[in-house]
């Protein structure tokens, strides 16, 4: 049997909205997957945390606050730091992003943003795929 | 494997998320660990909390954790949530109530999902807390999923168990049934700022007061688990409950249940897993369920047939162990 797929699904900040996250949560759950909930106001700490603690594949960010600049690296960086220096997880980050920000997110070690629209199949087929390559490498 | 063994004895935290994910998957490499876990006993008090849906259990834990960090003490959360029966996949909410405590570094936590088992507990519930007992914390809590009336597992496995209610939920006949109402150490009233807490307490105390006298008397707290209301209290109940045990013999044989409880759960896998395995090879099974199909079996003769086969099979193998080679 192929080993179950842990997804933290993330909110970092002081942004309170959390429809986005609870669907995407949904669409994780609906493919089979286990989904961590961290619940609002998250620091980037205490996400690298749960991260950890909970042994994902994936941290899946969602930020509509706008602060994404700013909290998006910290976590990264905080992963880093619990996990004694590599990323060896997919960091996925959803809400809204100015496109001019997302090269800036992706040189901090983030696989991919997914902006308004997206379709949760498109996610889910992302992070299968992605989360396949990272356990193979 | 050896290496991530003593890693999670020196306390390594990424290390002990691992290898619990190594016991949850039955990966390779897992039965070493949990053989080595097992042969190193921690000395953790381990505390079932149990309750329905929505009574506030993961805000409960929240508050007992920070309680008992304030006493000095590490404390390692197990918490398990449902598993679809559909997808097999899961929304593990129960570190949303986290609000103290969270980058503790004494503090440990993991959401589990149940992944099929019922009763309350995931299947690896045993092994996980053997792991989490070789990186030494004091305390360790496992919430339950939501329960029903008969997820009764948890009892299996602590020393102390938890039950927790809130006002509101049903009338004293609730209480009188069988099930999760037997298995309370401690009966928490938490919500107890809403209308009704009083007297959920005193149908709770009526309802222990019909027990035979003697032996442990559970006591009915009140808690607010948001504030912190009732929390002290709640932990000196622990405490108590836990001396009771130490002085009454008790907690040997709450030890020992747990340990019955694994082995229990390891025959069941390797027991029907093998008959299962065997009636689908020699094509019995597919007889069975085109019999039951059509009308011209039963589940019980079927399955003491598949059972005895299965024994017949195996005894012959013993015998003439050349027949196999």
């Amino acid at each position: 049997m192929e080993r179950k797929i842990r997804v933290l699904v993330g909110k970092p900040g002081l942004d309170g909205h959390d429809r986005g996250a609870m669907v995407v949560a949904r669409a994780y759950r609906d493919a089979g997957m286990e989904v961590i909930y961290s619940g609002l106001h998250r620091t980037p700490e205490e996400l690298a945390r749960m991260a950890v603690e909970e042994d994902v594949d994936v941290v899946a960010l969602s930020i509509l606050s706008g602060a994404h600049g700013t909290l998006v690296p910290k976590v990264i960086e905080h992963l880093k730091k619990e996990k004694g220096g590599a990323l060896d997880v997919l960091v996925l980050v959803g809400g809204v992003i100015p496109h001019e920000d997302i090269p800036a997110l992706k040189a901090a070690g983030v696989a991919e943003v997914f902006g308004p629209g997206t379709s949760t199949e498109e996610i889910v087929e992302y992070t299968r795929t992605h989360v396949r390559e990272k356990r193979a490498s | 494997m050896e290496a991530l063994f003593e890693m999670i004895r020196r306390g390594d935290r990424p290390a002990l998320a691992r290898a619990i994910s190594l016991v949850e998957d039955g990966a390779p490499g897992s039965r070493e660990l949990v053989q080595a876990a097992y042969r190193t006993p921690g000395n953790s008090r381990i505390v079932g909390i149990t309750g329905a849906p929505g009574v506030g259990k993961s805000s409960l834990v929240d508050g007992i954790v920070n309680e008992l960090r304030s006493m000095g003490r590490s404390v390692a959360v197990i918490a398990v949530d449902p598993s679809s029966p559909f997808t097999g996949g899961a929304i593990l909410g129960d570190r949303v109530r986290m609000k103290h405590r969270t980058t503790d570094p004494h503090v440990f936590f993991r959401s589990l999902a149940s992944r099929g088992h019922l009763g309350g507990l995931t299947r690896a519930t045993g092994d996980v807390l053997t792991l989490v007992g070789v990186a030494g914390f004091d305390d360790v809590l496992v919430e339950t999923v939501g329960a029903g009336q008969s997820e009764v597992d948890v009892m299996k496995y602590a020393n102390t168990v938890l039950v927790v209610l809130s006002p509101g939920l049903g009338d004293a006949v609730q209480t009188l049934k069988a099930g999760i109402f037997e298995i309370g150490d401690v009966f928490v009233v938490n919500k107890a700022d809403l209308a009704g807490a009083d007297r959920t307490r005193a149908e709770l105390e009526m309802m222990l007061d019909m027990r035979p006298p003697g032996g442990w008397r559970p006591p009915v707290l009140k808690t607010v688990a948001t504030t912190g209301e009732g929390l002290p209290e709640l932990a000196g109940a622990i405490e108590a409950h836990y001396e009771y045990l130490k002085s009454s013999g008790g907690l040997k044989a709450r030890v020992r249940n747990r340990f019955l409880a694994s082995l229990e759960e390891y025959l069941k896998r390797e027991m029907v897993d093998e008959v299962l395995r065997a009636a689908s090879a020699s094509g019995e099974l597919e007889r069975c369920l085109a019999a039951l199909e059509a009308g011209k079996d039963d589940p019980a003769s079927a399955a003491s047939r598949l059972a005895s086969q299965y024994r017949a099979a195996s005894s012959c193998s013993a015998l003439v162990p050349s027949e196999r080679s």
